[in-house]
């Protein structure tokens, strides 16, 4: 059999995604058909699929935010969140989103990951802030608008967490590279690895900074149109 | 010693309770399929660690399919109109920051705490799931501090994560799919096919071409698993260290640092990585799924770029 008929997962993943089928239905038929092509039979497959998604519950811990992420909704926290940068003279979208990305970017150095994330800091305060900025400027903000805004607030923390736990010695990406490089015969410490995690560091706030600053000027051209 | 099992269970009841609530909205049309999805996920959470990971395999399957076939139907859930909820905002001020940022504080000072804690020389919470806990406890200490500060019932932590399940939709799930998928890929091999289709095709003795390709298959592997720590032991074992370390005298630590956070740009540029991408865009309640990723990929580009000229011009050099 060749080892290219296990790359059939890999094709319907692409292809469902590009045809824009529903996500669940797509990564669950890539899986099956590339345990199948791995020649598993098929209790095996779904054991093993199983027993990962099992494992991996803890991804949706996340959610146990909503319960007070929504009785807060519901009492007027985005408002507040709004009121409170409306205040703010010289408050921009792309200035509350560049301390938002430096926020987490140190804080995320320093370890402490669990400063931020999208159901507990984007979805309640940083969004509505970010999208006040704006509105506080432009008035009435359009859709497209509102959502370019939303989906910008969703990437400064993914940037900045991303970019900002590989400097920290104990995070759990910098011990798998020591553990693979261990592997090898090769022994370094966590700090000679991290290290080298700067560069890049300072090159993506730096990278971000500037389209953020651009997506200023973008809002001011357009006026929230 | 607390586990996990404790919180899964905690998650699981909330689950089952937006399984109940949809169940009785005869507004929608499709409340059986919602109810079946929601049912099982709760199923799944409580009882997984017990029951045979056939049976939740099945469980996920059927879950898949009744989301992807159809969809769960439009969910009715009353809302404060904005003019009322600005009125609360007024009224309650600052205050109704308070429970919101006692989610990270907490979890925080929860993580540390239980570094510490320990009954009889054993610790309380195994450190691994130290976060995972502290998480549950900061979310029921808001609540404590939430309920009666705003006049809530009981009942409102259900009915609210209840809207915002729905909001978010299946999606929810697709994080936990995603990972059974990568172990199935894991299972099969398709790492090393990967890697051994791109070193057919790379000029070894280039050093340049070697830092190139293994870049390039970083973010690739790392796009196509969701998921850069899946990737990096195949990139690295597979290319990085025969080819950059071994026969070009490359400095390990720049390589796998780089070679670490090239893979991270592919995961801003990927849907599979669900839970930074396509999680945020149903949570933001964003119309197009990929809203997230489509404003990442011209900072991804760019970083790869960079981290490409940076792996270059440092690991030959220290």
């Amino acid at each position: 059999m060749s080892p290219l008929l296990t790359l059939v997962g890999v094709a319907i993943v692409i292809a469902g995604f590009a045809l824009r089928a529903n996500p669940l239905l797509v990564v669950t038929v890539a899986g099956l058909a590339t345990g199948l092509a791995g020649s598993m039979d098929p209790v095996a497959v779904v054991t093993e699929f199983g027993r990962a998604f099992t494992e991996n519950r803890y991804v949706a811990l996340v959610w146990l935010t909503l319960p007070v992420i929504g009785i807060l909704e519901r009492n007027g926290l985005r408002e507040r969140a709004q009121a409170l940068v409306a205040k703010v003279k010289g408050a921009t979208t792309g200035r509350v989103l560049i301390a938002y990305l430096a926020l987490r970017q140190l804080t995320a150095a320093m370890g402490l990951n669990s400063l931020g994330g999208h159901a507990q800091m984007v979805r309640p305060l940083i969004a509505p802030m970010a999208e006040a900025a704006a509105e506080t400027r432009f008035g009435k903000l359009s859709d497209r608008t509102r959502y370019l805004i939303r989906a910008h607030a969703a990437a400064a923390d993914n940037i900045g967490v991303f970019f900002g736990e590989d400097i920290f010695l104990a995070m759990g990406s910098v011990l798998l590279i020591k553990g693979v490089l261990e592997h090898d015969g090769i022994d370094l410490t966590p700090m000679q690895i991290a290290i080298w995690s700067i560069p890049t560091a300072l090159a993506v706030f730096v990278i971000h900074v500037l389209r953020l600053v651009r997506l200023d000027r973008k809002l001011r051209r357009e006026g929230g149109a | 010693m607390i586990g996990l099992d404790v919180v899964y269970i905690l998650a699981g009841f909330m689950f089952a309770a937006t399984a109940w609530i949809n169940f009785r909205d005869r507004a929608n049309p499709k409340r059986w399929k919602s109810t079946l999805f929601w049912g099982f996920y709760a199923v799944t959470f409580m009882f997984g660690s017990w029951l045979p990971p056939f049976v939740t395999g099945c469980m996920a399957i059927v879950m898949a399919f009744t989301a992807g076939l159809g969809g769960l139907g439009k969910h009715s859930a009353p809302e404060p109109d904005a003019d009322t909820r600005r009125g609360y905002a007024e009224r309650f001020g600052n205050r109704l920051f308070i429970p919101a940022l006692m989610i990270p504080v907490v979890t925080f000072a929860g993580t540390v705490a239980f570094k510490y804690l320990g009954v009889g020389g054993k610790l309380l919470v195994a450190p691994g799931n130290a976060t995972l806990v502290s998480l549950c406890i900061a979310v029921l200490l808001a609540l404590a501090v939430a309920l009666p500060m705003l006049r809530q019932t009981l009942a409102a932590p259900f009915t609210e994560s209840r809207r915002l399940l729905n909001a978010v939709g299946p999606v929810a799930a697709l994080p936990q799919l995603l990972a059974a998928l990568g172990a199935l890929f894991a299972a099969a091999g398709v790492g090393s096919v990967i890697s051994d289709l791109v070193g057919r095709f790379i000029p070894v003795d280039n050093g340049f071409a070697v830092v190139v390709a293994y870049g390039i298959g970083m973010a690739l592997f790392t796009m196509v698993m969701g998921n850069a720590f899946a990737a990096f032991p195949v990139m690295t074992a597979g290319i990085g260290l025969p080819l950059i370390v071994h026969l070009h005298h490359g400095n390990p630590a720049i390589l796998g640092a780089v070679g670490m956070l090239t893979g991270y740009c592919g995961t801003l540029m990927t849907p599979m990585a669900a839970n930074f991408n396509a999680v945020p865009a149903a949570l933001l309640e964003l119309p197009d799924p990929n809203g997230v990723i489509k404003v990442q990929v011209p900072t991804g580009l760019a970083l790869f770029v960079v981290n490409i000229a940076l792996m270059y011009v440092l690991v030959f050099r220290f």
